[in-house]
């Protein structure tokens, strides 16, 4: 059983490791987990899901505005951007956050192809970090299940 | 050159309207041209001798110009023509009178016919004498008529006679009329010989072909006067040595014999004259007739250019004998093609400077762009980065095993290191990209230096003295980028801490006269405004540092040896960023040092001299110097030492609150003190508070290995409502050696004891969500407002202690709420936000505070440019974004006492 967990916990380490590595998540994403505690244990998946949501929702807005015969609306592409871009850099999706940037100075140069291109990989982008996200969730449970401790992952 | 331009004599030519190609005074009067250059042709030799040319023009050799002639192709296919003309014309001639002639002799074959007739008649039946009178050049005539009389006779006329044959009457009449016959055949032939003669003058003046060729020769020449005499050109013969054989048009001042017989060389002197001379040569020997233009710079005539056409002569022979010249000035065509030219030039050297200073700007731009994105890369890492620093001072508040624990000291020092480096590149590539501003904001020098000395005290691990001495001269107040010029302090003074480890580090204030290198424009400083020079020593007794490593000491990422950058670490940023932040504020660093003996960086900056009347207003720390209310004479003590000595923090007599040089990461100063008031005094209910209170205050005691403690919610709390509080206690050491200290401050934490309101003025769900997590982890609560005209709302139904407030949002942004709720703090009422169409319901229980709410702004960039418009809109700081816990503890620590 003890053998289990530790090599859940190697699992999970070596995983979470391998998001920052990726740059997938940056320090942002520990200053959240930091803040979870015994008092709101569940507080990086609730802002999470809440995120991911909002990312469901940004990037439909994006594409609906994107997709308007005639005259596209940058400003309200670029105010959904900028949503997205603070979101995503306050749960520290360090990928998301990088393209919303770009998005962004595409978005004030009008660039339509660019843009649309930029809101595919973010479609792309944050629905593979939540999968990737998914998956670390589940290593926890596992762990917890297996009568483990999430181990602290030591980004350094 | 050798030509000349009027080459007569006459008076006619004197007033020709061309203007000499020469120069008015070349070769005096007219008169004197005269002298010299009358020539008579020289003779009528050869083909021309009876050519004579009544007005002569001067032909510069006429002797040599027949001969050319002979000799040459030209010279002599010319001749033939002139020849061929006239034997044209003779033949017309010719013709003519041989016409006239037959005519004539015709006629009088008719008349000696007749004649002949007469006389045979009279011979064979008058037996008259031949009488008739005959002119002796006909008599042979006379014999053919002989030979042939009969044939002639057969159709001779017979004279009728009337009267009777062979009768006195019939031969006297017929003697009367074969008289008459006579008579009118002597006065035919009479005339005919007349006309004869006549028709022979006519012939023989016909006959002279040299008076027409004169005639046209004359008009040729003429013709050719006319046109060559106005043109601007010099013709001229050479032959194969070059030498002059004909000149037309020479230069007015030389004689004939000056040029004839001479080469270019020997008759000038100058530039261009031997490259004229080598081209004739060239086209000499090639054989080959070209144009050119020379620049001639001689004595004679100065600077001319001409373009000039030599052709070979050839004789009949084809052999080369030299050469046919022709030359034009065209000096001032050249002048204005040059001119062209140079102007064509600077116009394309301008469009070359122009396209240049493109590129320079272009490049000028993309460095620009290059800084910027370094600072906001820096930034980017930098915000993420405090955030985990924050995390793990807050970590290091919380239960901790040993070994964790010494991780952990670990992550925090480092961060720590990584983040200083982030700021130093930070602060100069905004410096360099000139994005830096430097606020003008009134301070007063000694608490500057007071301040940077306890900052460094406080974080003082080494048994040095510190101290800080201000002559009595330097203003209480002046008016500098207070900010920058502590920022230079405390990296000159940590520096020498670092390099120092026994002895005394220590600041030295005085005002100085304007140095040299000061000039009235620097700094905007005007003569109207009373500035004034303040010199800086930074001095210690320190390990000094080596002649030869000045040059670089100020150089980004060098230090003295890289041996001491092993040893002491660093970035070797601090000093490239105090050098250019002074220069940027018109001063001078400058630093003089002795190995083991020690170092002394001095900078000198001008200041403006504060008005006393108006009070300092900004937020700065001489502010909050002033909240803790300050020791009176605080503002005019000109020495402070700090030693390191147990119970003595402050020389000047500072509350004696516990030893805070060991305190690792923290300031010691009384107002971080208040921040833990503010949870703090909620919990003076709660048994735990006292340790609370001396876990801040009395960590310092457990050196590196201090633990902390971390309040707790239990519950969710929501928008407002009153948290309770938690909290652990630290562990049983630090409890236990701090006992005493903690109990002196529970008197001081009782008395403020309110939880202060907050506001966060955020419409992304997400930051509202981290934020609040935060706001718990630091023992705060706070209402929510989605946009600006929520937050007015807010505010004016609720007495908040600070507002944060999201620059970018919609409905109503945080600039402009900003400027709204300012407006309410002077005016009283809500007019200008409702104006601005903010929806308000102004009741009777609304709170009016005319305090100014502070007000911090939350952005996503943090360039000066966009902090400068929180500014401008009355925002009091900001913190940027991503929001961590680090920079939301410093804020709060600043903002709430």
């Amino acid at each position: 059983m003890d053998s289990l967990v530790a090599q859940l916990q190697m699992q999970y380490r070596n995983y979470v490791l391998s998001l920052y590595q990726q740059g997938f998540l940056d320090d942002q994403f520990t200053e959240l987990k930091s803040l979870q505690d015994d008092g709101s244990p569940d507080f990086v998946s609730e802002v999470l899901s809440l995120f991911f949501d909002d990312c469901v929702k940004l990037v439909g807005n994006m594409a609906r505005a994107l997709d308007q015969t005639g005259t596209v609306d940058f400003s309200q592409v670029g105010a959904s951007v900028h949503q997205l871009k603070g979101s995503s850099s306050s749960v520290g999706a360090k990928r998301v956050k990088g393209l919303c940037i770009n998005f962004k100075e595409l978005c004030e140069a009008k660039n339509y192809e660019g843009c649309v291109r930029c809101l595919q990989q973010v479609d792309i982008e944050y629905k593979t970090l939540k999968a990737k996200l998914q998956d670390m969730f589940n290593l926890e449970k596992q762990i917890v299940q297996a009568g483990g401790i999430v181990p602290q992952v030591d980004i350094k | 050159m050798v030509c000349e331009m009027e080459t007569d004599q006459t008076e006619e030519m004197d007033i020709e309207v061309l203007s000499s190609m020469w120069p008015e005074d070349v070769g005096g009067t007219q008169a004197d041209n005269n002298q010299f250059n009358v020539e008579k042709p020289a003779g009528d030799s050869d083909t021309l001798k009876e050519v004579d040319i009544a007005e002569k023009r001067t032909m510069a050799d006429l002797k040599r110009l027949p001969e050319l002639m002979n000799t040459t192709d030209q010279g002599s296919s010319q001749l033939t023509n002139l020849v061929k003309q006239w034997e044209y014309m003779q033949d017309h001639a010719v013709k003519l009178l041989r016409e006239e002639l037959k005519i004539l002799t015709k006629q009088r074959e008719e008349a000696e016919a007749k004649e002949l007739k007469i006389i045979e008649e009279h011979n064979f039946e008058t037996q008259e004498p031949e009488n008739v009178p005959v002119l002796d050049d006909t008599s042979h005539l006379l014999r053919r008529f002989k030979h042939t009389k009969r044939d002639a006779l057969v159709g001779s006329k017979r004279v009728e006679i009337d009267e009777e044959f062979d009768t006195v009457a019939y031969w006297k009449q017929k003697a009367l009329s074969l008289e008459k016959m006579l008579e009118a055949s002597t006065e035919r032939e009479r005339r005919l010989i007349e006309k004869l003669n006549e028709s022979l003058k006519t012939m023989e003046s016909h006959s002279a072909p040299v008076e027409e060729l004169t005639q046209n020769l004359k008009r040729a020449e003429g013709f050719l006067h006319f046109i060559l005499q106005n043109a601007p050109i010099v013709m001229g013969h050479q032959d194969k040595d070059l030498r002059y054989l004909f000149i037309y048009n020479k230069f007015p001042t030389l004689r004939e014999q000056d040029i004839l017989g001479k080469t270019d060389v020997e008759i000038f002197h100058g530039g261009g004259v031997k490259e004229s001379e080598d081209f004739k040569r060239e086209v000499l020997e090639k054989g080959k007739a070209s144009k050119r233009e020379i620049t001639f710079e001689t004595d004679l005539f100065g600077s001319k250019t001409f373009l000039i056409y030599v052709e070979p002569v050839y004789n009949k022979a084809r052999e080369k004998i030299g050469i046919n010249y022709m030359g034009m000035e065209v000096t001032d065509q050249v002048r204005k093609r040059e001119k062209m030219a140079k102007l064509r030039e600077d116009n394309a050297v301008r469009k070359a400077m122009e396209s240049e200073l493109n590129k320079t700007i272009h490049i000028t731009e993309e460095t620009m762009r290059a800084k910027q994105m370094l600072a906001t890369m820096s930034h980017e890492i930098r915000s993420p980065l405090s955030g985990v620093v924050g995390m793990a001072e807050i970590l290091s508040t919380t239960r901790l095993d040993k070994e964790q624990r010494q991780l952990l000291n670990v992550m925090i020092s480092s961060g720590d290191l990584v983040l200083q480096l982030i700021n130093d590149i930070l602060d100069l590539s905004k410096v360099e990209s000139g994005v830096m501003r430097l606020e003008a904001t009134k301070f007063r020098p000694r608490e500057v230096v007071k301040h940077v000395l306890q900052t460094a005290a406080a974080s003082l691990k080494k048994d040095l003295t510190l101290e800080g001495n201000i002559t009595d001269e330097v203003p209480i107040e002046v008016v500098g980028d207070v900010l920058r010029i502590r920022q230079i302090l405390t990296n000159l003074i940590s520096n020498a801490i670092k390099f120092t480890h026994e002895g005394k580090v220590g600041i030295k204030l005085k005002v100085i006269s304007q140095p040299s290198f000061a000039s009235e424009e620097q700094n905007g400083l005007t003569e109207t405004e009373t500035s004034v020079w303040i010199r800086c020593d930074v001095y210690d007794t320190g390990i000094g540092i080596p002649e030869n490593a000045l040059p670089c000491l100020f150089k980004k990422y060098m230090q003295a040896s890289a041996d001491h950058a092993r040893k002491y670490g660093g970035t070797g940023l601090g000093l490239a960023i105090c050098k250019q932040l002074v220069e940027l504020m018109g001063g001078q660093l400058t630093v003089t040092s002795q190995v083991n003996a020690g170092s002394t960086f001095t900078f000198i900056l001008p200041y403006k001299v504060a008005t006393s009347d108006d009070h300092s207003d900004d937020q700065d720390f001489s502010d909050m110097v002033d909240h803790h209310q300050a020791e009176p004479d605080d503002t005019t003590e000109g020495y402070f030492q700090f030693k390191p000595l147990l119970g003595t923090i402050y020389s000047n007599g500072g509350p004696v609150i516990g030893n805070s040089n060991f305190l690792p990461h923290k300031v010691m100063l009384t107002s971080p003190l208040k921040i833990i008031n503010g949870f703090v005094a909620d919990t003076s209910n709660n048994t735990g508070q006292s340790e609370t209170a001396q876990v801040e205050n009395g960590c310092g005691y457990m050196d590196e290995t201090c633990s902390g403690q971390r309040p707790e919610s239990v519950n969710q709390y929501e928008n407002g409502t009153c948290p309770s509080k938690e909290t652990e206690s630290c562990s049983s050491s630090s409890q236990a050696s701090s006992e005493g200290g903690a109990l002196e401050m529970e008197s001081d934490l009782t008395v403020s004891s309110k939880q202060p309101k907050l506001l966060l003025v955020e419409d992304n769900k997400i930051n509202i969500m981290v934020a609040k997590s935060m706001m718990k982890q630091l023992g705060y609560t706070f209402d929510i407002a989605n946009n600006g005209v929520e937050a007015i709302t807010a505010i004016k139904d609720t007495s908040y202690d600070l507002v944060l407030m999201d620059v970018c949002m919609p409905v109503l942004d945080g600039l402009k709420a900003t400027r709204l709720i300012r407006s309410y703090e002077e005016s009283g009422n809500w007019d200008a936000a409702i104006e601005a169409g903010v929806d308000i319901k102004t009741s009777e229980n609304d709170v009016h505070s005319t305090n100014r709410l502070p007000i911090i702004a939350m952005t996503a960039n943090t360039l000066a440019e966009s902090s400068e418009e929180c500014y401008a809109n009355g925002m009091d700081s900001f913190i940027s974004k991503p929001v961590t816990l680090q920079k939301l503890k410093e804020c709060l620590r600043q903002y709430l006492h």
